[in-house]
């Protein structure tokens, strides 16, 4: 007779295997790191260039940049550099981050050869046309004035400049300031930062020798001038305790973001405060989302989460709640971090959370796009694989002890921003 | 190419194999063929709120995640108009807690009162989040009333409102379990570094003994040919005024399903198509403007909706979208436009197949429309596609009296 209420035996995850890159060079010396894998006959590359020249009084030049780069070059349209993707089924895509700019191309590899000119083309001679700067700006204009009427952008906009002021993690984008870009700005950060000597390539999918040297046929050669830079570099303050509130008097829900500067991934604690974070609000059975989700029902999702980026890491808690139980739902979360700094985590969940952790880290290597993205983790933080070696000793080992005295360390209400939007 | 193997216990279950070395992982995907075209009207909402109560402990597993949590593993759910459909992925040697899991709250939940009271203010939360406290958040609770006046499409997944929600009681819960949550109303996809064999077994220990239940016979009204255009004008504290337009489209397993899609593409996918080129660059009328499909099961939906640029007025914008579906209608497309829509679907379906949990999901849905092996041979039904078939749908499609156009406005204040 089947015994439905007994678990099936288990094993915890104890191998997890890392591919590490192929290191090449193209010609003209921009590193090129290849995950060969896979069995479709597909590819990403990624295009990556460090953000460099913060000017405060220009916060979106980088972004504006990373943006139109595809809308026009001396020899081609944004039509046409869009058709010519298009045409052959792939997919150019643009992301600004905190700390890089990419420029991402999916393409089968049957296709690879007609659309990597393309590519070429516009990073190293697009011209930002004054009518699709037009455009642009209008058009991300309209965007910000839907963004502002949600509550949980603005909790996000309003902590971000309160923990890193006026730098580039921090930048409290205005209406103004779409108006107040130029081409002649965007043409001098393109030359600036869209240089060999800024670019690193990430090639992940079917990638053999072959295809290599089209790569370095295409981009191995000139890239016309540059006009050199310096890397964007922040330092920031202590933490200090600042509440915000912005009231919005109407709303049925209220958006809460809460949490502090903290520690990125080369710091020895990162990994086993990914830990704590996990334990608190870094998963479904997360002690947030147990209290305030599962027992209370004050919200949809709370979750929080530590983030590393080249010059600062923050740790935070986001969630949406009933404005009627917003004071409520305030005081279960405090009453969760002074938990954590007060007692010891059960061995049992702490057990739970180790094996989550594994299993989601093995999950999280699925195929070669993802064993890419593990490699620009640590790469980008100066790091190699031995980072994930030590974190995975540390999910396996770390003790409830340590975990408390982390807490102690790194979550002091007393050290918080809190942005509240909506009710009190 | 995504391989498979199936059989069906005795209790009618469906089971699907998909054996995929390449990973250490294994998902379960358990596809439940009820949607919220099923529900009661008095009821909308009910079954994504089942879903949510799904995770609140079975008839001898007290917490659902926890254990699952405890084996590395993850799982979600979603709820649509269609169908149900829950997912795990965790490690491929504890895949038997998944079944273990699984299988028990298919043979009983514990319908605990706690679960259900707290769940329904989860839902409500839910609710707030995604349809009331965001600008243009109530669209598609407006759009479906007006779009559909018998067809249980008419309510969104989230339900009509706040009330039935909140009114849900354990009866109907109970109620809904038994009719719906049966072997022979379900789906059952297991994937990733698993055997065949070892599948079998395990489905046979842990499924097999689950009563067969009652059969679910489906029968909703057909939605009456729509002869009349229909609009509705909004007011809202919104920044931008919006239009939607909705025209029906055949189901899913028609065999135009495919040509829709694609006309889809034409009008909306990427910087080069017809309405991101005529209507946001060229013309400047939309600061955001996309065409799509609903794909549903039964009679669906083809729309447009865009935002517009601040100055233009409502009747010139639509009358630009017109201009470009009159086109559809008159002008055959080139081979190398078609060409490029049909890349663009061959490119999509391969990249999906690197991600183990969508292709576990497709055999699911594809299985539910009739036979798995359909998602190996979709791209051939899209390569088959030619430019007169693109514009004898657009003929048939795209009629104004049979548009249902929503006005999203900024209010005005006397």
């Amino acid at each position: 007779m089947l015994d439905r209420k007994k678990e099936p035996a288990y094993h915890q995850v104890d191998n997890i295997n890392f591919i590490e890159p192929h290191k090449q060079q193209l010609d003209n010396g921009v590193p090129v790191f290849t995950i060969n894998a896979g069995n479709q006959e597909l590819v990403r590359i990624e295009f990556i260039f460090e953000n460099v020249n913060w000017n405060v009084s220009k916060p979106l030049q980088a972004i504006a940049v990373n943006h139109l780069i595809n809308n026009g070059t001396p020899d081609l349209n944004a039509q046409q550099i869009a058709e010519r993707v298009d045409y052959y089924g792939a997919f150019l895509q643009t992301e600004y981050g905190a700390d890089q700019s990419t420029i991402k191309l999916y393409t089968l590899n049957k296709h690879l050869a007609e659309v990597l000119p393309v590519v070429k083309s516009i990073l190293t001679s697009s011209i930002f046309p004054e009518k699709e700067l037009s455009i642009f700006i209008q058009n991300q204009r309209q965007s910000l004035q839907v963004s502002l009427q949600k509550n949980d952008f603005l909790a996000r906009k309003y902590f971000a400049n309160t923990i890193f002021g006026d730098s580039a993690y921090g930048s409290n984008i205005e209406m103004a300031d779409y108006e107040a870009i130029q081409q002649s700005d965007l043409l001098d950060y393109f030359k600036a930062a869209y240089a060999p000597e800024n670019c690193t390539i990430f090639v992940a999918g079917k990638f053999e020798n072959e295809e290599f040297l089209v790569l370095n046929q295409i981009f191995g050669r000139e890239w016309g001038a540059s006009s050199g830079s310096f890397r964007n570099h922040f330092v920031f303050n202590e933490n200090t305790k600042n509440d915000l509130f912005i009231d919005k008097p109407d709303a049925i829900q209220s958006a809460i973001r809460m949490g502090c500067l903290g520690i990125n991934r080369t710091d020895v604690d990162f990994p086993g405060f990914q830990v704590l974070n996990c334990v608190l609000g870094g998963y479904f059975g997360s002690r947030l989302m147990a209290n305030i989700r599962e027992d209370k029902g004050y919200t949809y999702g709370i979750g929080s989460a530590v983030v590393s980026l080249r010059d600062a890491g923050y740790f935070f808690i986001a969630t949406e709640v009933g404005s009627d139980v917003s004071v409520s739902a305030q005081e279960e979360i405090e009453k969760e971090i002074i938990l954590l700094r007060s007692e010891l985590i059960p061995e049992s969940e702490l057990d739970l959370v180790r094996n989550y952790m594994l299993g989601a880290m093995l999950g999280s290597l699925e195929n070669a796009f993802s064993h890419a993205d593990k490699f620009k983790n640590v790469y980008f933080s100066g790091l190699d694989y031995s980072y994930y070696q030590k974190y995975i000793h540390t999910v396996k080992n770390i003790s409830a002890v340590t975990l408390k005295e982390l807490a102690i360390k790194y979550l002091d209400l007393d050290f918080f921003t809190k942005v509240i939007v909506g009710r009190k | 190419m995504v391989d498979f193997k199936r059989f069906t216990l005795a209790n009618g279950l469906r089971v699907l194999v998909h054996e995929d070395d390449t990973t250490p992982m294994a998902v379960l995907n358990l596809l439940y063929d009820v949607g919220a075209r099923d529900e009661d009207p008095e009821h909308t909402g009910f079954a994504h709120l089942f879903e949510h109560l799904m995770f609140g402990g079975s008839v001898n597993i007290p917490d659902y995640d926890q254990p699952l949590q405890r084996v590395g593993g993850e799982n979600n759910a979603f709820t649509s108009n269609d169908i149900t459909n829950y997912y795990i992925t965790l490690p491929a040697n504890n895949i038997e807690t998944a079944f273990w899991l699984e299988s028990d709250r298919m043979l009983s939940l514990a319908f605990s009162e706690k679960s259900l009271e707290t769940q329904r203010n989860v839902v409500c939360e839910e609710f707030k989040q995604r349809y009331l406290n965001q600008p243009y958040g109530d669209v598609w609770l407006k759009l479906r009333p007006l779009a559909y006046t018998i067809h249980p499409y008419r309510w969104a997944t989230i339900g009509q409102d706040l009330a039935q929600i909140e009114n849900a009681k354990m009866d109907d819960v109970k109620a809904f379990f038994k009719k719906h949550y049966a072997p022979q109303n379900a789906i059952l996809v297991v994937g990733g570094n698993v055997e065949f064999e070892d599948v079998r077994l395990l489905a046979e220990k842990w499924f097999g003994s689950i009563p067969a239940g009652e059969r679910y016979v489906r029968e909703l009204p057909e939605e009456p040919l729509q002869e009349e255009a229909r609009t509705l004008k909004v007011q809202a504290e919104v920044p931008l005024n919006a239009i939607y337009m909705a025209f029906k489209m055949p189901r899913r397993s028609d065999p135009s399903y495919q040509s829709y899609d694609l006309m889809a593409d034409i009008l909306s996918q990427g910087q080069s198509s017809r309405l991101y080129t005529s209507l946001l660059k060229d013309q400047q009328l939309f600061s955001d403007i996309h065409a799509y499909i609903t794909s549903s099961l039964d009679e669906g939906l083809f729309l447009i909706e865009g935002k517009l640029v601040e100055g233009v007025s409502v009747e010139a914008a639509e009358a630009a979208i017109w201009v470009e579906l009159n086109k559809l209608k008159n002008t055959a497309v080139t081979d190398d436009e078609l060409t490029k829509v049909k890349n663009k679907s061959e490119s999509i379906m391969v990249f999906a197949e690197m991600n183990l949990l969508d292709k576990a999901m497709n055999l699911a849905y594809y299985e539910l429309l009739g036979d798995a092996q359909l998602l190996n041979i979709e791209i051939d039904k899209y390569l088959a596609v030619q430019s007169a078939d693109i514009m004898a749908i657009a003929q048939r499609t795209f009629i104004p009296q049979q548009c249902s156009t929503l006005y999203y406005l900024i209010a005005k204040h006397a």
